[in-house]
């Protein structure tokens, strides 16, 4: 009788977007039908695609989407440092602060004075204050200015095939290693 | 824009001033500069045309140096040294109250066209500062006064001619002299020794004292003119590296000033010794305000016959010629220099082949600092002997020191070399220091470890310039104000230089902002190896000095900064939130209210 061979452990694998638009899981959901070969290569933990909140205790690759616009992406992004074994900034958001970020060329107070104050048609203007709403940051961050990163994904969004590789690479145990076309966008 | 013809007509002189000689494309651009406050885009393409240059290399010229732009500056251009001991007096406040007087932003031109503000690397004036350049000459010593007056000044249009002249008083403060600075020597005695004892007994006597060359690299002076000497040609060159770029140091200027005369018999007892006829004093623009007292030297030397074709009653003859730089550090890196010296932009060659076997010209070429060619002039008058006997075993004589930052007394310090950091520390009147900056910002930051070494080239080896700092100083900040001189000044050509110089700036400024984690210690670490190891040129190669320094002995101070802990990097969430803290909390008195 054959002694049972041992199976590798399934990496498990976390996603969650901050101030982002969801184009980035999108793009990942352009593997299309892989998405089930990757199913059975690894499990999925916490994600908008499994509906699951919060990471588990350990989690070997978590991807970020989005950059930090306010004070809960900054407790999210933490957490899922904390989880992560290895965290993927994913896109021009979480690498750069991308489109959220051209705020920062103004303070806090005059982009809400012009969205809830100062625009035309405003009925009853006055800026939301509201313990539900996060507080809003005074600039917006890329994820690698609160914690430590280690790998990216550049692009808005970055293309399936890149997220395929850096998956199937790390589940290999190889470093990942981007086609020049699925790195450079103009 | 002035008007075709008569530019036509200004540049023809201004060519022709030059004998229409493409070699002189960079002095010629220089005046286009003082003439029309820049360099007009139509009189770049008619000096290509009219010396046929390549129009690419005159536009290449004009956006290498910092002296020359292709927009207008104003008719009144002042510049702040930007050095960390100009700032450690305050420069910077300077800078900022004079640009509130007059209403504009530092690097951009009032509307009116009538002054710029803007800041350059050191001037060469930091045992006098805060000082700055006006148009292009050399302001000293400057406080809240003289801004103030010269706010004024600018806006009433005075010349500057009008100005008073005490603030472009230059003091030469020799603090401490040697056998070197107290050297009486007889104008043509070195000539007229040399002559005596011919060329090759001449060479033979300067190998025998020693000297070796002091712009930094310390090498055997006699080797040097002897390899030029060996060297096949008809036709050789000696050059004098007067670009005293080195931020903090300043004796070349004392030297320019005090002893011309023994600069250029040196420059022509080389010469003498290598079969040369012709060279040249390359000196930094800063200091065109020596230039009038440079060239009065010469001409009378001419008289005297101790200078062209009439030298010494025509048994050799040799002239100089001097030619002025446009502010760019690299050009004190000899093989930059020389490009310079051709009118092209000042970019380090390949080396080998160097300079004494192929310079100027491509022709073998001496080219040696100010003090070495003094320092040769004496040795011929005085003999090998006088010169070593002063120093150690292989830093033969004195060293010329640069002391400047927290000192009671800066100024130019003589002493021979093997002298300890700590005596020269006693005698310049330094409290408690912290750290200095020896070599300047190529050279290396050493903390109190260090006082009991020696100033010499087997131990610690200098270009003179020995910036003291306090413990009132911030370390980083230094740091950070020399790599971003390294950054403004790396020439671009080699790409570890120009990228690596520009991440080390951005770390280090990540390191004091108080962003940066160990692992960005690490990363510096890795950068400054990388831009050390594989850049073209001396630039790159030391650029990562300061920086490799600071995480060698004040790794604490580094370690200080970093509010991320050992891992990620710091964010302070709190400073984050003081804006949307500010507008809930009036967004909340404001609905009590209502």
């Amino acid at each position: 009788m054959n002694a049972p061979t041992e199976q590798p452990a399934r990496l498990t694998v976390a996603t969650c977007s901050l101030a982002g638009c969801f184009g980035c899981h999108m793009s990942f959901l352009d593997v299309d039908e892989r998405i089930v070969e990757l199913a059975q290569l690894v499990t999925f933990d916490r994600s908008p695609l499994t509906d699951v909140k919060h990471c588990s205790e350990r989690v070997d690759v978590g991807l970020i989407e989005g950059g930090l616009c306010n004070v809960e992406n900054v407790e999210v992004l933490r957490e899922f440092r904390a989880s992560c074994r290895y965290l993927v900034a994913v896109g021009s958001c979480a690498i750069t602060g991308g489109v959220p970020a051209v705020r920062n060329k103004f303070t806090l107070e005059s982009c809400l004075r012009e969205a809830y104050i100062d625009a035309p048609g405003i009925d009853n203007p006055h800026i939301p204050c509201d313990p539900e709403i996060p507080l809003l940051l005074n600039k917006v961050r890329p994820i690698h200015e609160v914690v430590r990163v280690d790998y990216v994904l550049p692009g808005c969004p970055p293309p399936a095939e890149a997220f395929w590789e850096l998956l199937t690479a790390l589940i290999a145990g190889r470093e990942p290693e981007l086609a020049y076309e699925h790195r450079r966008f103009d | 824009m002035p008007q075709s013809s008569s530019l036509e007509r200004v540049l023809t002189r201004i060519s022709a001033r030059y004998r229409d000689e493409p070699y002189q494309l960079l002095q010629m651009l220089r005046a286009v500069q003082a003439s029309y406050s820049h360099v007009p885009q139509s009189a770049m393409q008619f000096l290509a045309r009219h010396l046929g240059v390549p129009l690419s290399q005159v536009q290449g010229v004009v956006e290498f140096y910092a002296f020359l732009h292709e927009t207008p500056r104003g008719r009144y251009d002042v510049r702040f040294s930007d050095n960390i001991t100009d700032q450690m007096l305050g420069s910077r406040g300077l800078c900022e109250r004079l640009c509130q007087h007059l209403e504009l932003t530092p690097g951009q031109p009032r509307a009116d066209g009538k002054v710029t503000v803007d800041y350059t690397s050191c001037t060469g004036m930091s045992d006098q500062g805060p000082a700055a350049l006006v148009n292009g000459l050399a302001v000293t010593r400057l406080d809240v006064g003289r801004i103030d007056e010269m706010a004024d000044l600018i806006d009433a249009g005075i010349a500057l001619e009008a100005w008073p002249r005490d603030w472009f008083a230059v003091r030469d403060h020799i603090r401490r002299s040697g056998p070197m600075l107290d050297l009486q020597m007889a104008p043509g005695a070195a000539l007229e020794a040399a002559v005596a004892r011919g060329a090759s007994s001449t060479l033979a006597e300067l190998a025998r004292s020693g000297l070796r060359g002091r712009g930094g690299a310390g090498y055997l002076t006699a080797h040097k003119w002897r390899f030029c000497l060996e060297a096949p040609g008809m036709e050789r060159f000696i050059v004098c590296n007067a670009d005293e770029g080195e931020p903090g140091t300043f004796k070349d200027r004392v030297l320019l000033t005090r002893y011309a005369d023994a600069l250029f018999e040196g420059m022509a007892l080389a010469g003498f010794v290598v079969g040369a006829r012709e060279g040249f004093l390359y000196l930094r623009g800063e200091y065109e305000y020596l230039l009038p007292h440079l060239e009065s030297v010469l001409e009378r030397r001419r008289e005297e016959g101790l200078l062209g074709g009439n030298l010494l009653g025509s048994r050799v003859g040799f002239d100089i010629s001097i030619h002025l730089g446009a502010g760019a550090y690299i050009c004190g890196e000899e093989s930059a220099l020389i490009e310079s010296l051709e009118g092209k932009r000042g970019q380090a060659r390949v080396r080998p082949p160097f300079p004494a076997i192929r310079g100027y010209a491509d022709k073998p070429t001496v080219v040696n600092n100010v003090q070495t060619f003094i320092q040769a002039a004496q040795i011929s008058a005085m003999g090998s002997a006088w010169f070593a006997e002063q120093g150690t075993e292989k830093s033969r004589g004195t060293v010329l020191l640069s002391i400047s930052g927290d000192v009671a007394r800066r100024g130019v310090y003589e002493y021979p070399f093997g002298v300890t950091v700590k005596e020269v520390l006693a005698d310049c009147g330094a409290g408690a220091v912290q750290a200095i900056q020896i070599g300047g910002p190529s050279g290396h930051l050493i903390g109190a470890a260090d006082f009991e070494r020696r100033i010499a080239f087997e131990d610690l080896p200098t270009t003179g310039s020995l910036m003291v700092f306090d413990w009132s100083r911030d370390v980083v900040g230094v740091v950070q104000n020399f790599s971003r001189f390294f950054q403004h000044e790396s020439c671009g050509f080699c790409t570890p230089c120009r990228v690596g110089t520009t991440v080390l700036r951005q770390l280090i400024d990540k390191v004091a902002s108080g962003h940066a984690s160990a692992a960005d210690l690490d990363e510096l670490e890795a950068c400054g190896m990388v831009t050390r190891s594989l850049s073209h040129c001396g630039l790159g190669q030391t650029a990562p000095n300061p920086v490799l320094d600071g995480l060698k002995r004040f790794r604490p101070v580094l370690e200080a900064k970093l509010l991320g802990g050992t891992d990620g990097p710091g964010f302070d969430l709190d400073a984050e939130l003081s804006e949307a803290r500010k507008i809930s909390d009036e967004s909340l008195k404001e609905g009590q209210h209502g």
